[in-house]
C-alpha cells in the first residue's frame, strides 16, 4: 500500500522516477572517455605538426573515424553532464534555465558539427 | 526574523587548505576549461571539413605562442581530469576513501598529471631543437 496521498499521486509530485541516471551516466562516459582521449593525446603528441594532407589522410583512415566519432559523442554527453551541474550549483532563477537549454543546444549542436564534418572528411 | 542573525555553517574560508580540497576544486576547473578544448576539437574538424584554407587558419592559430599556450594547459587539464577522474571512480567502488590513502592518491594524481603532460611534449620539443 502507497503512503502517498490520492491528491498527490494526482498532482505527480514526488520521485521524477530519475534516479541516479544523471550519475551513472557521467560514469559511463567517464570510462568510455579513458581510452578515446588517451588515443587522441597520444596521436596528437606522435605527430604534432600535420599538414592538411596528412591529416586528412588520417582521418579517413577507418579507426580513426570512428573513434573520433565515439569520442565526439561520449565528450559532449559528458561535458553536458557535468557542466549541467555546475551550473544548478552557482546559477539561480531564470538564468538557470536558460543557461542549461543554452548548454543543451550547444552540446547537440557541437556533436552533429563534429559528426558532419568526419563524415565529410572520410568519404 | 533577520537572516543576519541566523548561524552560519562553516564556509571555505574557515578551513585551512588540504590537498583534497583543491584537488577537488581544481578537478572542477579542469573540466570547465576542458569543455572549452572540446569545443576547439570540434573547430578543428569543422576546419578540415571545410578545406585546406581554413585548415591552416586553425593550425596557424593553434601553433601561434598563444595557441601552443592553450594547447599545453589542455593536456595537462586533460591528464589531471583524467587521473583524478579514475580516483574518483576508485572511490564509487569504495575503495581508498581513508584520510591518509586519499590524500596519497592524490599526490599519484598530480605526478602522472604532470609526468604525461612532459612525456607528450617531448615529440615536438625534440622537434622544434633538431
Amino acid at each position: 500500500m502507497s503512503l502517498r496521498t490520492p491528491l498527490s499521486t494526482a498532482k505527480g509530485l514526488g520521485s521524477a522516477r530519475e534516479g541516479a541516471h544523471h550519475w551513472w551516466m557521467q560514469r559511463l562516459t567517464s570510462l568510455a572517455l579513458l581510452p578515446l582521449t588517451l588515443w587522441l593525446a597520444i596521436s596528437i603528441a606522435m605527430f604534432p605538426e600535420m599538414d592538411y594532407a596528412s591529416a586528412v589522410a588520417w582521418m579517413q583512415m577507418p579507426v580513426t573515424a570512428i573513434a573520433m566519432s565515439l569520442l565526439v559523442i561520449s565528450l559532449f554527453y559528458h561535458v553536458q553532464l557535468g557542466l549541467q551541474v555546475i551550473i544548478e550549483d552557482y546559477v539561480g532563477g531564470a538564468l538557470k534555465i536558460a543557461s542549461l537549454i543554452a548548454l543543451n543546444f550547444t552540446c547537440i549542436v557541437m556533436v552533429f558539427v563534429g559528426l558532419y564534418s568526419i563524415i565529410k572528411v572520410s568519404f | 526574523m533577520s537572516v543576519s542573525q541566523r548561524p552560519l555553517s562553516p564556509h571555505l574560508q574557515i578551513y585551512s587548505w588540504h590537498l583534497t580540497m583543491a584537488l577537488s576544486i581544481l578537478h572542477r576547473m579542469t573540466g570547465v576549461f576542458l569543455s572549452f578544448g572540446a569545443v576547439a576539437l570540434i573547430i578543428v574538424l569543422a576546419s578540415m571539413a571545410s578545406g585546406a584554407d581554413s585548415y591552416s587558419c586553425v593550425h596557424d592559430a593553434l601553433t601561434h605562442p598563444i595557441g601552443l599556450l592553450f594547447l599545453f594547459a589542455w593536456t595537462f587539464a586533460l591528464y589531471f581530469h583524467m587521473a583524478n577522474g579514475v580516483r574518483h571512480l576508485v572511490w564509487d567502488a569504495g575503495l581508498g576513501l581513508g584520510k591518509k590513502v586519499a590524500s596519497s592518491s592524490g599526490w599519484y594524481v598530480l605526478a602522472f598529471a604532470v609526468l604525461a603532460t612532459v612525456a607528450s611534449w617531448l615529440p615536438m620539443a625534440i622537434g622544434a631543437l633538431a
